[in-house]
């Protein structure tokens, strides 16, 4: 059995489980829920952006034209390039309407 | 030859984020050849059905989108003439040199009105692997994937739709199939150079140079099935379909590449000739234009681009 984190937003009772090595965006959308809107799943298109205010994470290449470094380092990430590696807190950062 | 000047859509460099989530789903997924990994670390494919040497080109980048797209022309004397009509209607043209990419003759190159890269060349190798010319069998080995056939068009956003219409049809010599029209001016054009109902369309949007989808042709609707089933089955991210455009009526369902770029594959659809009317749509039967059978639009296809 893999380690879940548990993935929540600022200013709201909202949470689920993320298995650790799992995508945010993808664990979301696998538990049937729409937090965070979903766009190309791929980090290409931004939709997906947060901020990850508290917790341990690594990524998978983004795309620099929605995460550029300077926000890398302040901890913008694409959820569906984002994975726990303890419990998240995010706060909603997209740069696109999604759905 | 009746068909003269731009043939047809030639190539796409398309960015990537990471070339090991890229190159396996183009070749294992979509179903298209491995032609070479060149020393830039650009990787060309090709579908299994298309002669020349490639079609697809891969180059991983901070951000995916469209580095170019390419239409091949008939003769090595149309890129002179091209390059006086373009010029002349006002856009700068700039020289690729041969071997650029390999086995290809010198092109041509513009940036359009919509911020798009487009280059013209006449000249690039047949493939070694290409569809059998004698007696020939319908494929060398069975197809792979989604079966794709080819390359097929693209779908760009960018500002300008109006005039770079007017480019494509008056430097270009393309017609256009399909358009929707508002009081304002088109905001979405079909263009074709050949008997396809598009060899790359347009539609309007702030941001220059962006990318809405790469489309490759498949035989039939049973293998858009097929793809479908390959999209569930290995968690591909699917954007929309099964479903059929009813603006240039193609069987079609929509994915993404593991770097977000939007991806097509399709079949059907009408062949154009240079006699027939334009169709037009008007802004408020949209969502049957764009799907024929859901009838609505929706936001994620409308607004998700790299």
């Amino acid at each position: 059995m893999s380690e879940q984190f548990t993935i929540s937003f600022e200013g709201s009772v909202k949470n689920f489980p993320c298995p650790e090595s799992s995508r945010v965006l993808i664990a979301m959308e696998k538990q049937g829920l729409s937090y965070i809107p979903v766009g190309c799943r791929g980090g290409g298109c931004g939709t997906c952006r947060v901020i990850v205010t508290q917790g341990r994470y690594r990524t998978r290449k983004m795309s620099r034209v929605h995460v550029s470094e300077g926000q890398e380092r302040a901890g913008y990430a694409l959820a569906c390039r984002l994975i726990p590696e303890s419990d998240l807190l995010l706060r909603l950062a997209g740069d696109v309407p999604g759905v | 030859m009746a068909l003269t000047g731009v043939l047809r859509a030639g190539f796409v460099q398309i960015r990537v984020l990471e070339m090991d989530e890229a190159l396996p789903h183009y070749e294992g997924r979509i179903g298209l050849n491995l032609v070479e990994k060149g020393k830039d670390g650009r990787v060309y494919l090709k579908g299994y059905d298309e002669f020349d040497r490639h079609s697809i080109i891969l180059r991983e980048a901070d951000s995916p989108g469209v580095d170019l797209m390419a239409f091949k022309v008939a003769a090595e004397s149309d890129l002179d003439g091209f390059e006086k009509r373009i010029t002349e209607f006002g856009l700068a043209v700039d020289h690729v040199a041969a071997g650029e990419q390999p086995d290809v003759g010198r092109r041509i190159g513009f940036t359009l009105p919509t911020g798009h890269r487009i280059e013209l060349y006449a000249e690039m190798a047949r493939s070694e692997n290409g569809p059998f010319t004698d007696n020939p069998d319908i494929w060398r080995d069975e197809p792979r994937g989604m079966r794709a056939l080819g390359f097929d068009h693209c779908l760009m956003y960018g500002p300008n739709v109006a005039e770079v219409l007017r480019f494509f049809t008056e430097a270009l010599d393309f017609s256009l199939v399909e358009k929707v029209q508002t009081p304002d001016g088109p905001i979405a054009v079909w263009l074709t150079s050949s008997t396809k109902s598009h060899e790359i369309a347009f539609v309007e949007h702030a941001e220059p140079g962006k990318f809405h989808h790469v489309s490759f042709l498949l035989e039939s609707w049973n293998d858009v099935g097929h793809a479908a089933d390959i999209i569930s089955r290995y968690d591909i991210s699917r954007d929309v379909g099964p479903t059929r455009h009813g603006i240039t009526r193609g069987q079609t369902v929509y994915f993404f590449d593991p770097s977000g770029n939007r991806n097509e594959v399709f079949s059907g659809g009408y062949s154009y000739f240079p006699d027939h009317p334009t169709r037009v749509w008007t802004p408020d039967q949209l969502g049957k234009g764009i799907f024929y059978y859901e009838k609505e639009l929706n936001d994620r296809f409308l607004g998700v681009v790299t």
